[in-house]
């Protein structure tokens, strides 16, 4: 099992990416061969508004946060929600009062080694193991931590 | 953070800092000095578990806390590397199609000499390893070359570790700049980092060690291969230090190199001249 610790694997729900593609997209995709619950979480999504989609982006920043082959983060932090976290990093809670300003998490994803150049946390952003927008949506889910 | 974690990573980043080479190029043969390495290298670990004997850190994993301690010693009752030292012991006396045995191409027969590998090699002007040195033992018969990262080769291995246990690793490193130069190679990489997870293997073993990695708890790089050959749960069977290496590197989504290639010998070399005076205890078993 911890074999696979840092290893990516791929768990990620089929509808998951649709979900934030903008509808054009999916109409221009042959609708047979897309599944049914994928369109029907792109409908869903493409409906939701204000408070309801800052959600959505938050749940889907906590699937890629411990999706093993994203941002893999429960391999160092202790996270709610998260099972078999390890002890490397400072558990992730209260952050939205330790960083208000969602700049400094994105800063924080993106290169770590800026701030603390002997930091053992991966450089997501630097090393594309995570794209602007996943991080984006971490930023969400770590922001109602 | 722990406040004791935090004080550990700060000590921690101390400690690399002045471990860290700062370039290649910039190394004069003699500016390195091995002996001070070493005794940095051992201090920097005894400080950090200051509860901890020198030859308790042999037991990877195990020696961190009093649980893993536990945990080791009851497996130690029925050790799950016996199927492997029975067939390593076979191996070894089995003689080549020649007639001739493994014993033939080592000092002392091949018995009670594990803590004399790897040694650097003044002809061949290299690092050899103990796993190369199996190997060219049966080319030089007319045997074909065994895996380095499967069971014969962790059952050889693991029967000429068994007769060595208890003796201190008495790496040594001559007076000869290539000699020096394989051992400040193979620190280097030890501390470079590299993957796109940006580790280097200090990362985990020297800044990180008795810290969870997900489940795993993290071994630290003193005495980190005393005990190879290892048992693991985790594969089901054996692994020899080329396949520890190599599983480290893909880990940290990095290009594993070739078992015993140039800069596996010389991290081997260095890891295992930084662990000088601790005991052999292989072959180990790990969760
Ligand atoms: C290999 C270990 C590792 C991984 C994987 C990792 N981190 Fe970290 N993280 C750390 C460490 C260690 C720190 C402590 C600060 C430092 O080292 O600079 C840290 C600090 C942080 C902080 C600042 C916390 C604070 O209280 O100041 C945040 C936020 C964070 N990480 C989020 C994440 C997220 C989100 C992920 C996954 C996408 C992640 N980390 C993955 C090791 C890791
Ligand atoms: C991202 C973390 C990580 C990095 C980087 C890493 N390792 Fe490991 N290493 C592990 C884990 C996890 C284990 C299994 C648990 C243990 O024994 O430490 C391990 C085990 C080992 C072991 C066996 C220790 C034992 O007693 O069982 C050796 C030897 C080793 N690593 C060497 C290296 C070397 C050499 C490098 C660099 C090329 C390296 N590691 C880089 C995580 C890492």
């Amino acid at each position: 099992m911890a074999f696979l610790l840092l290893t990516p694997y791929n768990s990620k729900a089929a509808g998951m990416n649709l979900r934030k593609m903008p509808l054009t997209e999916i109409r221009s995709t042959n609708p047979v061969r897309v599944p049914a619950l994928a369109l029907a979480f792109a409908i869903g999504a493409a409906l939701l508004t204000g408070p309801a989609r800052a959600q959505s982006a938050a749940s889907e920043g906590q699937k890629l946060a411990f999706d093993r082959g994203k941002g893999n983060c429960l391999t160092c932090h202790v996270i709610k929600g998260g099972d078999l976290p390890g002890s490397i990093g400072p558990e992730l809670a209260d952050i939205k009062r330790k960083y208000p300003d969602r700049k400094d998490l994105v800063a924080i994803l993106n290169d770590e080694t800026r701030r603390n150049p002997q930091t053992v946390m991966p450089p997501f952003g630097r090393n594309r193991i995570l794209t602007e927008q996943e991080i984006d949506a971490i930023v969400d889910f770590l922001q109602t931590l | 953070m722990k406040l004791q974690s935090a004080i550990q990573f700060a000590s921690a980043a101390v400690a690399l800092a002045a471990l860290i080479v700062i370039g290649p190029s910039a190394i004069a043969a003699d500016s390195i000095d091995p002996a001070a390495d070493a005794k940095a290298f051992q201090k920097y670990f005894t400080d950090k578990f200051p509860r901890l004997e020198l030859k308790d850190f042999v037991n990877g994993p195990y020696s961190m806390n009093e649980d893993m301690r536990r945990q080791w010693q009851e497996k130690e009752e029925f050790p799950p590397y016996e199927f492997s030292l029975e067939a390593g012991k076979e191996m070894f006396s089995t003689p080549f199609r020649n007639g001739k045995t493994y014993a033939d191409c080592f000092p002392n027969g091949g018995i009670g000499i594990r803590q004399d590998y790897p040694y650097f090699d003044g002809k061949e002007g290299k690092v050899v390893t103990l796993e190369l040195a199996l190997n060219r033992c049966r080319e030089a018969n007319g045997e074909a070359p065994i895996s380095y990262v499967k069971d014969d080769m962790a059952a050889l291995t693991a029967y000429m570790a068994f007769t060595s246990r208890g003796k201190p690793f008495d790496i040594k490193i001559p007076n000869d700049p290539r000699a020096l130069e394989a051992f400040e190679d193979g620190k280097r990489y030890f501390y470079t980092r590299r993957g796109q997870l940006n580790f280097s293997c200090a990362s985990c073993h020297v800044q990180n060690p008795g810290e969870r990695i997900r489940a795993e708890i993290l071994a630290p790089a003193l005495g980190i291969l005393n005990a190879m050959p290892i048992y693991r749960s985790e594969w089901g069977g054996m692994g020899t230090i080329s396949r520890r290496f190599v599983t480290c590197n893909i880990q940290t989504r990095g290009v594993p190199l070739e078992p015993q290639s140039d800069e596996y010998r010389n991290l081997e070399y260095y890891l295992s001249y930084v662990s000088n005076g601790l005991p052999i205890s292989g072959p180990g078993a790990r969760p």
